[in-house]
C-alpha cells in the first residue's frame, strides 16, 4: 500500500542524520525558501532539493501519491493566481510587457509570467525536501525528534502513533468497504449522487469508528501498563548520538537562511527585478 | 461454596506476592458489583491459572492486579488486596508495573514500539533509562525468550509466536516478580499455542517468577503443569484447587468450562477419574486394565455416525492463484470443491492464506489464476454485490460489520440497498430471518445494548436475510467461552439442516471435529490436506505442517489399544452430542 506518510528504510547519508537535526534543517530550509521570492536564490535551492533528494536514494516512483499531491496543488495554485489576478506582477516589478492578448481581461504579461515562475520555484525549492524528510524519518523518530525540539513528548508519541497506524485503518477502511459492498452499498459507481455517496461512505465510517475506539482503548491501556506518562521526560531507543553530518547539514541549512535574509536586505525587497 | 484443598494449602506456605481479602469490586458504570468476597493467596514463584466463563469476573480480577483498576476503568473496591506487601490503595498503575508485567490477549495492538528493540525498551524509555543501558538490557532479555536476531523487525514480519515472546520480553525487561498473562492463547494456531504455554513454563522455572494465567482453553494451558487452578463464576471464586483435583470433580461442567477432552471421555466410559490415575495431563495419566477395558467397551457400544449424504457440488475454486501488491505469494493453485449442505473448515498456521481465499470467493479480491464458479457459471463477470446475492460472508469482529444503531435496521440493509422487495416484503422476510435466529424478541433493541454473541447473531442474520447459498465465516467462536461457543456453533449447525452450505475459517481443532465433515488445510499458500477432519488431525505430517494440534482423543485412542484413532474420535464426537 503506498501510504502518505510512508518512512522508506534505505542506506543513505540523509537517513543516518538524527531525526532532530533532519527536522531542524526542514525548518531552516522551509524559512529559507519562504522569505524570499528572489528567482536566483530559489532557483539554487531548487538544485539543492533535488540534490538532496538524489542522495537520500528516494525514487519519485516511492513517492507517487505525495508527489502528485503536490504536483496537482501546484499547477491548481498556478491557475487560481491567473485567474483571480492575471496582472499581480505588473503590481510588484512595476513595469508592463505586454506579450499578446489572450480574452476577456487576460493578457499573457511578462512580468506575470516571471512572478509565476517564482511561485513554481518555490515549490519545486521545498517539496522535494519535505518528502525527503518523511520518507527518511521514521515515525519513532520523528516523536524523538519533535520531543528534543521541545514538544511534550505525550504529545510528540500520539503523533507518531496516528501515522503509523494510519496504514492499519486504511486496511481496516478496505475490509469493511468490501464487506458493505456485499450487502449492496454501492461505492465504485458513477450513477450515484454526490449526497448519496457520501451518505454511503457515512455509513463504512460507523463500524471504522467503533472498531478504533476498541483499538485505541487496548493500545492506550498496554501503554500504561508500561509505565507512560509516568515521568516528565523519557529516552528514546531510537535516539542517535549527534555527528559530524548532523552539525554539518545543520550549518549548512543555517547558512541558507541567512543568504536569504542577506539577499532579500540587499535587493531592498523580497523581489529580484530583472525589468529596470 | 468455595473449595479447598490440602495441596493448596501446603502452597500457602511460600511468602505470599498476592493476597486478596474479602476483597470486592463494582464498576461505577455498573449497578451490580463484578466480585464479592474474594480470598485469594499467591505465593512468590507458584505458577496459577485462573479460569471461567465469559464475565465471571477474571479478567476484572486481572485489572485489579495490575492497576488498570482504577487507572483506566473506576470504580468501588471492598475489602483488602496487598501487592508484595503493600495495599493496592497505596499503589498506582506505574508502581504496580514495577512488580506486575501484563502480556496482553492482542499482541498486535500490545506492540507499541516500531521495532523489536524499540518495543522491548518501551518501559526503560518510559524509566528514562540511558542509551547505552537499554540497548544492552534489550539484547539480554531478547535472548532469553530467543528473538535475538530480529530486533532490528517490524511488526509485520513477524509470527503470531515471535510477537507474543517480543510482548513477552517487554515485560520481563522490568524484572518484575508477577508475569501477568490475560487469554495469551486468544487469536494463535494451535501449534504456536501450545509453543506458548511452553515458553511460559520454560521461563517460570528458569526465572522463578510468579506467573498467573488468565484463560478459559483449559486443556490448552494444561499441556505444561500447573500448580493451582482458580475457577470462577459470577463474580465469585468457586474452587481454588490443583488440577488433578478440579479434573475429578464436576465443577468446570457445571460452571460451563470445557473439560479436556480425554476427560470428557474416560467419564462417558464410567472410568473413575480421580487425582490417582494422574488426569492432570494425557502423558501423566495412568489407566488401570480395568479402566481400559471400560474404554474398549463403551468404544465399541458407541453408534458410529451415520456417513453424510453428498449433495451435488455447489461451489468450485480451481487452481486459485493469488499474488499480493508486494510480491507475496498468498495462494498457490488451489483447487476447492464444495458440495451442496456441506460444512467445512478451511484451516491453517497464521498466513497460510485462508483468509485471501475466502476474499477470493467472496470476489473482494481477484484472482491472477483460476476460475471461481457456482453452479457451473464462473462468477468472474459478477460484481461483488452481485457475488454476495449468492455467496455471504461474516467478518470475525461484528464491529466491523454492524453499521445501524437499531437491530432491525441492521438487518434489513442488505434487502433495503437491493430495493427488489416491497416494504411489506422486507418486513416479513426479516420477521422471518429474526426469528431463526433467536433475535425475534430483541428486534426493536438497539444493537448496542446486546452482548458480543448476540451481535454475531446479527450480523449472520444481516446475511442470512439474503437468501445466500453459501455463508462464509472468519472465526465465528473466537475468543467466547464454552457455553457461547455451544450456542453460536448449534445456530450455525440448524441453518446448515436447513440447507445452508456452510465454510468456516478457524484455528479451534474441537470446533473443526465436532461441526465440520472435512477441512482444507493451507500452508504456506499452498493446499496440503483436503479429507475428513479426523483423518487430517491423525496425519501428523499434515498436523506439523500446517501448525495444527492433534487432539488428546487419539492419544487416548492408542493409550486404550484402540487402534482405529478416527473411528474413535468420530465416536466420541456423536456420544457427546447426545450428552450435551
Amino acid at each position: 500500500m503506498s501510504g502518505f506518510f510512508n518512512y522508506i528504510d534505505r542506506k543513505s547519508p540523509v537517513h543516518d542524520l538524527t531525526g532532530a537535526s533532519k527536522m531542524a534543517c526542514l525548518l531552516l530550509w522551509t524559512f529559507a525558501a519562504m522569505l524570499t521570492f528572489d528567482t536566483r536564490v530559489l532557483a539554487v535551492l531548487s538544485v539543492l532539493a533535488v540534490v538532496v533528494m538524489i542522495i537520500s536514494r528516494i525514487r519519485i516512483s516511492d513517492v507517487k501519491v505525495l508527489f502528485w499531491f503536490s504536483f496537482v496543488f501546484m499547477v491548481l495554485n498556478n491557475l487560481l493566481i491567473f485567474l483571480f489576478s492575471p496582472e499581480h506582477g505588473v503590481t510588484i516589478y512595476g513595469t508592463r510587457h505586454e506579450i499578446c492578448h489572450l480574452f476577456w481581461r487576460y493578457n499573457l504579461v511578462q512580468e506575470q509570467l516571471f512572478y509565476q515562475l517564482n511561485v513554481i520555484l518555490k515549490y519545486i525549492s521545498t517539496i522535494p525536501v519535505v518528502i525527503t524528510f518523511v520518507s527518511t524519518t521514521d515515525p519513532s523518530e520523528f516523536a524523538s525528534s519533535l520531543n528534543r525540539l521541545g514538544v511534550s513528548y505525550k504529545i510528540a508519541y500520539s503523533v507518531s502513533l496516528a501515522l503509523r497506524y494510519i496504514p492499519d485503518v486504511q486496511r481496516e477502511y478496505n475490509d469493511i468497504s468490501v464487506a458493505q459492498q456485499a450487502r449492496g452499498l454501492e461505492m465504485e459507481s458513477r450513477k450515484q449522487s454526490l449526497v448519496k455517496r457520501l451518505k454511503n461512505a457515512a455509513t463504512m465510517i460507523f463500524p471504522l469508528i467503533i472498531s478504533s475506539m476498541d483499538r485505541i482503548e487496548v493500545v492506550a491501556n498496554a501503554m500504561e501498563l508500561r509505565g507512560f506518562g509516568k515521568g516528565k521526560k523519557r529516552t528514546w531507543y531510537s535516539a542517535r548520538p549527534f555527528r559530524f553530518a548532523d552539525g554539518f547539514a545543520t550549518a549548512m541549512c543555517v547558512l541558507m537562511l541567512a543568504a536569504s535574509i542577506v539577499m532579500n536586505i540587499i535587493n531592498g525587497s523580497r523581489y529580484f527585478n530583472p525589468f529596470v | 461454596m468455595r473449595q479447598h484443598t490440602a495441596g493448596a494449602v501446603f502452597l500457602y506456605m511460600s511468602e505470599p506476592i498476592i493476597e486478596f481479602r474479602d476483597f470486592g469490586f463494582k464498576y461505577t458504570s455498573q449497578a451490580e458489583p463484578t466480585l464479592f468476597d474474594i480470598n485469594l493467596t499467591v505465593g512468590r514463584g507458584e505458577k496459577v491459572l485462573i479460569c471461567g466463563p465469559s464475565g465471571c469476573g477474571k479478567s476484572t480480577l486481572a485489572h485489579c492486579i495490575n492497576g488498570l483498576i482504577p487507572s483506566s476503568y473506576s470504580g468501588e473496591a471492598t475489602g483488602e488486596l496487598l501487592i508484595a506487601g503493600t495495599s493496592f490503595r497505596e499503589l498506582d498503575i506505574f508502581k504496580l508495573s514495577k512488580t506486575v508485567g501484563t502480556v496482553l490477549q492482542d499482541s498486535d495492538a500490545q506492540f507499541i514500539g516500531l521495532t523489536v528493540g524499540e518495543d522491548i525498551a518501551f518501559a526503560l524509555e518510559n524509566d528514562r533509562v540511558s542509551n547505552a543501558e537499554m540497548k544492552r538490557r534489550v539484547a539480554d532479555v531478547a535472548r532469553r525468550v530467543g528473538v535475538e536476531d530480529f530486533l532490528g523487525h517490524a511488526p509485520y514480519e513477524l509470527s503470531g509466536g515471535q510477537k507474543q515472546r517480543v510482548s513477552l520480553a517487554g515485560v520481563m525487561v522490568d524484572d518484575v516478580d508477577v508475569l501477568l498473562f490475560d487469554e495469551p492463547l486468544a487469536n494463535l494456531d494451535p501449534a504456536t499455542g501450545k509453543t506458548t504455554i511452553e515458553l511460559i513454563d520454560d521461563i517460570h522455572k528458569s526465572t522463578g517468577k510468579t506467573v498467573l494465567i488468565i484463560e478459559h482453553r483449559l486443556e490448552d494451558v494444561l499441556h505444561r503443569d500447573v500448580d493451582r487452578i482458580v475457577l470462577m463464576g459470577e463474580g465469585r471464586i468457586i474452587a481454588d484447587m490443583t488440577p488433578a483435583e478440579l479434573l475429578s470433580s464436576d465443577l468446570l461442567v457445571r460452571n460451563g468450562i470445557r473439560e479436556p477432552l480425554y476427560i470428557t471421555a474416560l467419564k462417558y466410559a464410567g472410568v473413575s477419574v480421580n487425582p490417582a490415575i494422574g488426569p492432570q495431563r494425557i502423558d501423566t495419566l495412568r489407566l488401570s486394565d480395568d479402566d481400559i477395558r471400560k474404554v474398549q467397551g463403551w468404544y465399541s457400544d458407541v453408534p458410529s455416525a451415520a456417513a453424510l449424504e453428498k449433495g451435488p457440488v455447489l461451489l468450485t475454486a480451481h487452481g486459485i492463484g493469488y499474488t499480493y501488491g508486494n510480491g507475496c505469494k498468498a495462494l498457490d493453485k488451489v483447487d476447492v470443491d464444495v458440495r451442496k449442505g456441506e460444512m467445512i473448515s478451511i484451516v491453517g498456521k497464521n498466513g497460510a492464506g485462508k483468509s485471501t481465499l475466502a476474499k477470493v470467493i467472496c470476489g473482494f479480491v481477484k484472482q491472477q489464476e483460476g476460475k471461481v464458479s457456482l453452479n457451473g457459471e464462473d462468477m468472474a463477470a459478477l460484481s461483488i454485490k452481485e457475488r454476495a446475492d449468492h455467496i455471504g460472508y461474516v467478518m470475525q469482529n461484528p464491529n466491523q460489520m454492524i453499521s445501524k444503531p437499531m437491530i432491525r435496521d441492521e438487518v434489513a440493509l442488505g434487502l433495503v440497498l437491493r430495493k427488489k422487495l416491497t416494504q411489506e416484503e422486507i418486513d416479513a422476510k426479516v420477521d422471518e430471518t429474526l426469528k431463526v435466529c433467536g433475535l425475534y424478541p430483541f428486534r426493536n433493541w438497539p444493537v448496542s445494548a446486546l452482548s458480543y454473541g448476540q451481535k454475531k447473531r446479527v450480523t449472520i442474520a444481516s446475511i442470512l436475510v439474503m437468501d445466500p447459498e453459501v455463508i462464509i465465516l472468519d472465526e465465528p467462536t473466537a475468543g467466547q467461552d464454552f457455553r457461547h461457543y455451544t450456542d453460536i456453533m448449534e445456530f450455525l449447525r440448524s441453518l446448515n439442516a436447513l440447507g445452508i452450505t456452510i465454510i468456516l475459517i478457524t484455528h479451534d481443532m474441537h470446533l473443526m471435529i465436532e461441526y465440520c465433515s472435512r477441512a482444507v488445510v493451507l500452508c504456506d499458500s499452498e493446499k496440503v490436506a483436503d479429507t475428513s477432519c479426523e483423518e487430517v488431525l491423525t496425519d501428523t505430517d499434515v498436523v506439523e505442517k500446517a501448525n495444527l494440534k492433534e487432539t488428546s482423543l487419539s492419544k487416548l485412542a492408542s493409550l486404550c489399544g484402540i487402534g482405529d484413532g478416527q473411528d474413535f474420535i468420530r465416536r466420541f464426537i456423536t456420544a457427546d452430542r447426545e450428552a450435551r
